[in-house]
């Protein structure tokens, strides 16, 4: 995914003048062509994240969109100050791209995993926090994130991931994708996770279960309607984020749900308030953490039963 | 009538006013308003090219105030050069005022808020790129202190400054010695300050803070050398016009008290019957 997002982000730049590439020492293999073409607009800060972020900012008040780029927790934690000081208090088009939210870094150890971002980036106020689940969400969440006047926060996935939607998508910051429809019970994703969402949907299939399934691309802000209909339309409500259990996604629907004053079976699937220390590649994390296609469908199925 | 009459009497109206401010609801960080105001007066007066009519002007200079919390002197000045009404400081932390302690760019004029130390040269360097960028002339000026210069983000910028040869970036650092909790040698000892900055790459002078000759022939020509930074080590005073404020810990945190305001006032040579 961050193949596309870098591809993408050259394309617009191509045509956009007022695109700036601000670097802290990270995108080895990726960003070199941007590099190449645009050296007039593209800055390596060195090991240097608040620098990066203040740097962009300093850009962005004149009139450019600076995008800020990194892995993990390096561009939104180390420098969470100037994004909140800086870049969200005055508002300017700085774009805040992390490559491998989640667990994609996992084995290289808790330095390296994104597991707090959504939460903490969506309580900073005027910050847009978009988490695109396949390449397609990906490349339209670029433009989009580029079109959008102020902060955004992007968390990209850093290899192939699966395809989650199979035609053409129309792509809006705040407004979900459903990519299965299903009567029965709803599936909401964000981020790369959701493609292990339709899986268990599809699984849900030979229980007789119609999982409807919504990709949350933008989790701030929530697209209040999708959540308001699915609670509806259908006999529950499943969050899925690979993220802590506390704060992202999950508490997002979670607030929209209890302000509706609709009363929903509704459970969160995330990771445990704890740090991940247990060593392994992202895949089999995610199946240690409860993640596996497998396990997304029994929390539907034991939800299910619980409202009957 | 000596050629620095104007930029003294100016100056002691700045530091009435941050008398005034700070007294108004018993705020802090006074010191550091009178330690930076000789400073102001000559940026204010000669150096940098604003319009207060028009302070959005592209080609203007920018300036970023990176000691926030030295929001009062600025505010001063900016008054009496009429970005906004001099009614506006009587408002200064007041309940619905105009002006917050530390300096915000709601208020006209000012480019950039700040408060937290180690936000301004960072931001500056980003302005200073883009006005390269296009090939604009302005120059991006930053007043820092001492304790900004704890701050490992200012050494950051340090670097990345010297390395891309931004020569349309002034540092000024108010250099009162002060930090919030004692001298700042026996904290973080900046020296020997000068030669760290030259060895960073800037091009480095060091002159008296309060002598407005040195000021105003430190800054006359920007930048000090072609391709490198310009960095002013302004030697000041914290507390400076206030005899029993200078060179105090306490001048940080405390504002005149009501019963002083008359004779301080007189200390500094101003007629202040209403605060402006």
């Amino acid at each position: 995914m961050r193949t596309v997002f870098n591809k993408t982000l050259l394309k617009i730049a191509k045509k956009d003048e007022r695109i700036f590439l601000v670097l802290a020492d990270i995108g080895y293999g990726e960003i070199e062509p941007f590099a190449k073409a645009f050296p007039d607009r593209y800055f390596n800060v060195g090991v240097a994240e608040q620098n990066m972020t203040d740097i962009a900012c300093g850009l962005a008040m004149e009139g450019n969109i600076a995008v800020t780029y990194s892995i993990a927790n390096f561009p939104t934690l180390r420098c969470l100050e100037q994004i909140r000081n800086d870049v969200c208090y005055h508002n300017v088009n700085v774009k805040i791209v992390i490559i491998g939210g989640g667990l994609a870094y996992g084995a290289l150890g808790v330095s390296h995993q994104s597991t707090e971002d959504l939460a903490i980036m969506r309580a900073l106020p005027d910050m847009v926090v978009v988490a695109p689940a396949d390449f397609t969400e990906a490349e339209a969440a670029t433009y989009a994130m580029v079109k959008h006047p102020g902060p955004v926060y992007y968390r990209c996935g850093y290899k192939k991931e699966p395809r989650l939607h199979k035609g053409k998508i129309d792509f809006k910051i705040g407004k979900a994708i459903q990519a299965r429809a299903g009567g029965d019970i709803t599936l909401i994703g964000t981020g790369t996770i959701t493609y292990r969402v339709y899986q268990a949907a599809e699984l849900l299939v030979k229980d007789g279960i119609q999982a409807r399934v919504l990709s949350m691309h933008t989790v701030k802000p929530i697209d209040k309607e999708a959540i308001l209909k699915a609670a509806d339309e259908t006999r529950g409500i499943i969050t899925v984020e690979e993220h802590n259990i506390i704060g992202g996604l999950g508490g997002a629907v979670a607030e929209v749900l209890a302000e509706g004053g609709v009363g929903v079976p509704f459970k969160r699937i995330g990771l445990p308030d704890t740090y991940v220390h247990i060593v392994g590649s992202h895949d089999w994390l995610l199946d240690r953490f409860g993640f596996s296609p497998e396990s997304i469908a029994q929390v539907a199925k034991n939800l299910l039963k619980c409202r009957q | 009538m000596d050629k620095d009459e104007g930029y003294r009497k100016l100056a002691a109206k700045i530091r009435a006013h941050a008398v005034m401010m700070t007294n108004l609801r018993h705020s802090g960080h006074l010191g550091s308003s009178l330690s930076e105001a000789d400073l102001l007066i000559v940026l204010f007066e000669k150096i940098l090219r604003l319009d207060s009519k028009n302070s959005d002007w592209p080609k203007r200079d920018r300036f970023i105030l990176s000691k926030g919390h030295a929001a009062a002197g600025v505010y001063g000045i900016m008054a009496e050069k009429g970005f906004f009404p001099k009614d506006w400081l009587k408002t200064y932390y007041c309940d619905d005022g105009k002006l917050c302690g530390h300096i915000s760019h709601h208020v006209p004029g000012v480019e950039f808020s700040t408060g937290s130390l180690g936000h301004g040269l960072p931001v500056a360097l980003g302005m200073a790129l883009a006005a390269k960028h296009t090939g604009a002339k302005h120059r991006i000026f930053v007043l820092m202190s001492d304790g900004d210069c704890n701050e490992g983000s200012t050494w950051e910028a340090i670097m990345f400054a010297a390395q891309h040869k931004l020569d349309n970036l002034i540092a000024i650092v108010d250099y009162n010695k002060i930090q919030a909790l004692g001298k700042a040698e026996e904290i973080i000892n900046l020296e020997p300050f000068a030669k760290k900055l030259k060895d960073f790459g800037w091009a480095v002078k060091e002159i008296d803070g309060h002598n407005f000759r040195q000021i105003e022939q430190a800054l006359s020509v920007i930048p000090f050398e072609k391709s490198r930074p310009s960095f002013v080590i302004a030697h000041t005073v914290k507390g400076k016009g206030i005899g029993y404020l200078e060179n105090t810990v306490a001048s940080h945190y405390r504002c005149v008290e009501d019963e002083k305001l008359s004779a301080t006032y007189k200390e500094l040579g101003v007629e202040y019957e209403d605060g402006i």
